[in-house]
């Protein structure tokens, strides 16, 4: 599809509509974005046409939703670049993903002493996971340090990495700075000291073109909902031999071969990882997000993502009492930033009476926040769908709003 | 000084002249957070802290000639400009006076719509927390 911006927001319904009078400009995309009517329809469509369970009626309609759903899981495979779709298992999102690699791979690998390393920027959901292990396990959580801009510290990451370190878990892309973390030499420079590593691919999947084996991360971990697809819906994608190694998240029906009272034998993978009915809705219908990307193309969505976030810089840059938080020279489109003399919450509901919805707060990265010295920041995100327009409007909101503690 | 609802009127008399115009409006609220008294640095501790406020907000309040007087603070100029309309209707008056009273003029101005639920639900924090400092006086000036 050609880049048409005004054929993209024709397919996202929720944008055409009012605010407080206003219409609505949305830039909380890392928070969530909007879905297109294609997803929506195939949410309409499984439930008015194909709802069942999968994977175990000899029915027609069990068989067609089992053919929707591993169709989804294709088309995973082929949007990550993974060499199979048995190493694709679909989760409730990022956060549980991690959870389960703390639970099963972090059960079988991570013994006393044993050391994770993740960094400053982590997401919440990438730390307390890891927290919990290391208590049960005597392991060690290192943090990675990183600069004033945001970038990872190199000679401090090498430093840390030791035969000790069994994990590096790491995130691709800052949610709440914008940062690309360089995980390529990551990757490169941890298994070299034999370390696995997982990626959280929460905020880099819908910008940056991924490919797993290129890549050869062991893990990546992302969810359906900031790539244009339905809530509720994660992946993690495992390496096969890693996957088969691990022992089994949660027990239960699909997840196993045979039951006695006696033994259990578990199923093969990816349904060794899917016990219970899974979020079948939603996994058919995250097939037409993907294809609404791949329509597109992600060297075209992170142009012009790109040319939102310059334009943005350029039109803040000389606010008074503009700071921006996270200056890395590499990004994705966030602009973190504060006002000095006022309160981010404070800025962002100013900004909603405008029509613009932001996101405000730590970002579920405090520790991040502490090592800036702030409480929280103030959070655009742009997507494929937003407008150089758009961006004006919000730079004379930050531009008046500065005005009144900057003059 | 005129009565809990001659100010309640007031207040939304002055809203009104606002008009519909959110960001003028919200803009007005910081405002009024500029008048708030300066609170006593010493005073920002956490057992003054309201709970259940996203922002900070501290509250203190003595009692003076049987009337209560109040004193707040926060860490946000939109919640101090909350504040202070509700310490312009409620400070220095009897605790009958504050325990009795309607604050009407919350929902009169459409505040909920304006602020939002996570600022209502500490504006009602702060509201719970100034009515338990006047029943507290009230049983110790009974006593
Ligand atoms: C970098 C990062 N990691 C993890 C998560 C958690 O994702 P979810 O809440 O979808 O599980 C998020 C989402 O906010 C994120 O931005």
């Amino acid at each position: 599809m050609r880049f048409d911006i005004n054929e993209i927001r024709g397919l996202f319904p929720v944008l055409h509509q009012e605010v407080h009078g206003r219409p609505l400009i949305y830039f909380d995309n890392a928070a969530t974005t909007q879905k297109p009517i294609g997803v929506i329809e195939a949410l309409t469509n499984y439930y008015e046409l194909d709802n069942s369970n999968i994977h175990r009626g000899a029915h027609t309609l069990a068989d067609r939703a089992t053919r929707y759903y591993e169709a989804t899981r294709d088309a995973v495979r082929d949007f990550i670049k993974a060499k199979e779709s048995a190493e694709i298992i679909f989760t409730k999102g990022t956060t549980e993903s991690i959870n389960l690699v703390a639970k099963t791979f972090g059960k079988k690998f991570i013994g006393k002493d044993d050391e994770i390393l993740i960094s400053t920027m982590e997401h919440h959901s990438n730390i307390v996971p890891w927290q919990m292990l290391c208590e049960e396990k005597g392991a060690n959580l290192k943090v990675i340090p990183i600069s004033d801009e945001g970038e990872i510290i190199w000679e401090e990451f090498e430093n840390l990495l030791s035969p000790r370190t069994k994990l590096v878990s790491i995130v691709h892309a800052s949610n709440a700075l914008g940062t690309i973390n360089p995980v390529e030499k990551m990757i490169e420079a941890a298994h070299a000291v034999g370390a696995k590593v997982l990626l959280d691919g929460a905020q880099s999947t819908s910008h940056l073109e991924i490919d797993v084996q290129g890549l050869d991360c062991d893990f990546l971990v992302f969810s359906a909902h900031k790539l244009y697809g339905p809530t509720g819906l994660g992946v993690l994608y495992g390496k096969r031999e890693l996957l088969e190694a691990m022992p089994p998240f949660l027990g239960g029906g699909e997840m196993i071969k045979e039951v006695t009272f006696e033994k259990t034998t578990y199923n093969e993978i990816p349904f060794k990882f899917e016990a219970g009915t899974p979020n079948i809705a939603d996994v058919i219908a995250f097939k037409e997000a993907l294809a609404f990307i791949n329509s597109l193309g992600k060297s075209q969505i992170k142009k012009h993502e790109d040319e939102l976030l310059a334009y943005a810089n350029e039109l803040t840059k000389d606010i008074k009492g503009f700071i921006p938080v996270g200056t890395a020279s590499n990004k994705v489109s966030v602009l973190s930033f504060t006002i000095n003399g006022m309160h981010p919450f404070d800025v962002g509901q100013m900004l909603d009476a405008r029509g613009i919805a932001v996101r405000t707060g730590h970002h579920c990265t405090q520790p991040l926040m502490q090592r800036f010295g702030i409480e929280g920041t103030v959070r655009a995100s742009f997507a494929v769908y937003n407008t150089k327009t758009e961006i004006e409007n919000l730079a004379e909101g930050i531009a008046k709003i500065a005005r009144i503690k900057n003059k | 000084m005129s009565s809990i609802t001659g100010i309640q009127d007031e207040i939304v008399s002055e809203f009104d002249i606002l008009g519909d115009d959110r960001e003028s409006t919200i803009f007005y609220i910081m405002e009024l957070g500029g008048n708030l008294p300066d609170f006593p640095a010493a005073e920002q501790k956490d057992e003054n802290l309201i709970k259940g406020c996203q922002s900070k907000v501290w509250l203190i309040a003595n009692e003076e000639n049987g009337k209560v007087r109040y004193l707040a603070d926060s860490n946000t100029d939109i919640t101090k400009g909350l504040i202070s309309l509700l310490i312009r209707v409620l400070d220095n008056r009897t605790p009958e006076e504050i325990l009795s009273a309607d604050l009407n003029f919350i929902e009169r101005i459409g505040m909920g719509n304006l602020i939002g639920s996570q600022r209502s639900n500490g504006l009602a924090a702060m509201i719970k927390q100034m009515k338990l400092y006047a029943l507290a006086f009230q049983t110790k000036l009974n006593a």
